[in-house]
């Protein structure tokens, strides 16, 4: 039994990772094709660091990640601390349910709804290019913020009340209370938020497709090559983001242990 | 004191904004759409067009629901087994499994075609090893069929329905397990009455978390699968054609998120039913 299972979890993660193998394979095949392997060359990631398209749309990518990320942080997490403060318990209820409108509904549903708000709004004032760079970080954030606040708000509710009381007792003022107390206690739930929405965006293709307009990021410019042809050059660039995040998880995931195992080694002392 | 909660409540305001005019608006206005035609006029002839898109309705739900079972189907032993390994073994097969996510679909998606074309690497491993001349064939037809677009479905979206199950399940108290031992359970019977059912959660958070991105997807069948348009395939044509038609565009995205709405409704009601059952 033990045996059997072990197999089967080694079959899932073959399944898993088939498509990488082949992926990291073939960023060094010789030959342009992606069918075919003719030989190890190392030439599509010296023809990526020239390929201005390809880096264009991962710089914006990065932008867009870095901006939403940052901006649905603070924007949530004041979200998160006002919702919690809230009595009337069914506008609670009215907030919450729209703040999970954007994690329930199809991202395509989500993406044409804000691509319609901008035609909208672009039409109302007159303009014809009205997809761009603002287009794409509005609607990144707004399928951010629940992730969010949905990380922050659990934290909130462990808190304890009497504690930011007394920090005002003693004659801090609010905002320095809240520096000082609430947000030292629900940082965690504040850096989850910040990473899910950085990773969120940087992964996001289908609501960037109805939003980008002419501010191309790395998906939707990867999506329109897979209609024309794919350059090896695409893998190249995917092997190395997956080199980069398989070390620093590892990394993470052998710190962590560490510093578990020594917490349970002082522990038994 | 009250002064206080009525700032800490103020803070929550930009929010509220935000949410109002990038959520709800927007989808009022999806609906003013579906509801006029291309010069603003009231009709509801939008919706009188949706006859033409009955077939890629029910390709979509039919194929997402077979992508959902697949996927269900795998996910549970592995996520079940994994539970049973040391700690640190848990949290590395975890990472392993969260690591996909963060290299792109479309590229990962597009791999499958290299495995799964005419020439591709299955088909030159059977032609290899002899099988494909025993079967008197050129290849085997592995990509652009039903078949593909599901395996990408169950592809891409397998490590939401893996997570969830596996925190579920290894939260479970270990002391009902010990319980139903020590009342006499054989493993069987502990599986069925105390891991099964309290597992629910996990599950059912992962069926939404495929059904949804499987019946609205677009980019796998146009990546692996034949002729067939599923509704998404409709839904990105109508909309980013050279003349786009918002307004039949609108109608059908209406209809599909209310789909998605009644089938997580009855979802809900189902689970809710179940753990009912489960506290008796």
């Amino acid at each position: 039994m033990k045996i059997l299972s072990r197999i089967y979890i080694a079959l899932i993660i073959l399944f898993l990772y088939a498509p990488i193998a082949v992926m990291v394979l073939f960023s060094f095949n010789s030959s342009s094709s992606v069918w075919v392997f003719e030989g190890f060359s190392a030439k599509w990631y010296s023809e990526l660091a020239m390929d201005d398209s390809m880096l264009t749309a991962l710089r914006h990518t990065l932008i867009i990640a870095a901006l939403s990320a940052v901006i649905s942080t603070v924007l949530g997490t004041a979200a998160a601390v006002g919702i919690s403060a809230m009595r009337n318990r069914i506008a609670k209820k009215l907030v919450m349910s729209v703040t999970q409108i954007p994690m329930m509904n199809a991202d395509i549903v989500t993406g044409i709804s804000l691509m319609l708000l901008f035609i909208f709004i672009g039409r109302l004032i007159g303009l014809r290019e009205y997809l761009g760079f603002h287009t794409v970080l509005i609607a990144h954030i707004t399928f951010n913020l629940p992730y969010v606040i949905l990380s922050i708000l659990p934290k909130l509710r462990q808190l304890d009340p009497h504690l930011s009381e007394a920090a005002l007792d003693l004659g801090c003022t609010p905002l320095k209370a809240f520096f000082k107390v609430v947000v030292p206690s629900i940082s965690t739930g504040i850096v989850t938020g910040f990473i899910m929405a950085f990773t969120l965006s940087l992964d996001d293709f289908v609501i960037s497709q109805f939003t980008y307009g002419t501010y191309q990021t790395l998906p939707t410019f990867i999506y329109s090559m897979t209609k024309r042809s794919v350059k090896p050059d695409v893998y190249a660039l995917s092997t190395i983001i997956f080199v980069t995040v398989f070390v620093l998880l590892i990394l993470y995931n052998i710190l962590q242990s560490k510093s578990e195992k020594k917490r349970t080694e002082t522990k038994s002392y | 004191m009250n002064k206080k909660s009525f700032g800490d409540r103020l803070v929550a305001a930009p929010y509220l904004v935000w949410s109002a005019i990038f959520i709800i608006v927007p989808l009022l206005i999806m609906v003013y759409f579906a509801l006029t035609d291309a010069n603003g006029v009231f009709t509801l002839s939008n919706f009188s067009q949706i006859g033409r898109y009955k077939k890629a309705f029910g390709v979509s739900i039919l194929y997402a629901a077979a992508a959902t079972v697949i996927t269900l189907l795998l996910s549970y032993p592995t996520a079940y087994f994994m539970t049973k390994l040391k700690v640190s073994s848990q949290r590395m097969l975890f990472m392993i499994v969260m690591i996909p996510m963060w290299m792109n679909f479309l590229i990962r998606t597009y791999s499958w075609v290299t495995i799964l074309e005419d020439n591709g690497l299955i088909n030159s491993f059977l032609r290899s090893i002899g099988l494909l001349e025993l079967l008197n064939v050129d290849n085997l037809r592995l990509i652009r069929t039903p078949g593909a677009v599901i395996l990408g479905m169950v592809y891409d979206f397998i490590p939401f329905m893996i997570l969830p199950i596996y925190s579920v399940m290894s939260k479970i108290d270990k002391s009902l397990l010990e319980a139903a031992e020590d009342l006499g359970s054989d493993s069987l019977s502990k599986f069925r009455r105390v891991i099964f059912p309290l597992s629910q959660p996990g599950v059912i958070s992962g069926i939404t978390m495929v059904f949804v991105p499987s019946v609205s997807t677009f980019y796998i069948s146009k990546m692996l699968g034949d002729k067939t348009t599923l509704i998404g395939d409709s839904i990105e044509f109508l909309f980013t054609a050279l003349e786009p038609d918002y307004n039949v565009g609108s109608a059908i995205s209406l209809l599909l998120m209310l789909m998605i709405l009644v089938c997580m409704f009855i979802m809900n009601r189902f689970s809710d039913n179940e753990g009912g059952g489960v506290l008796m």
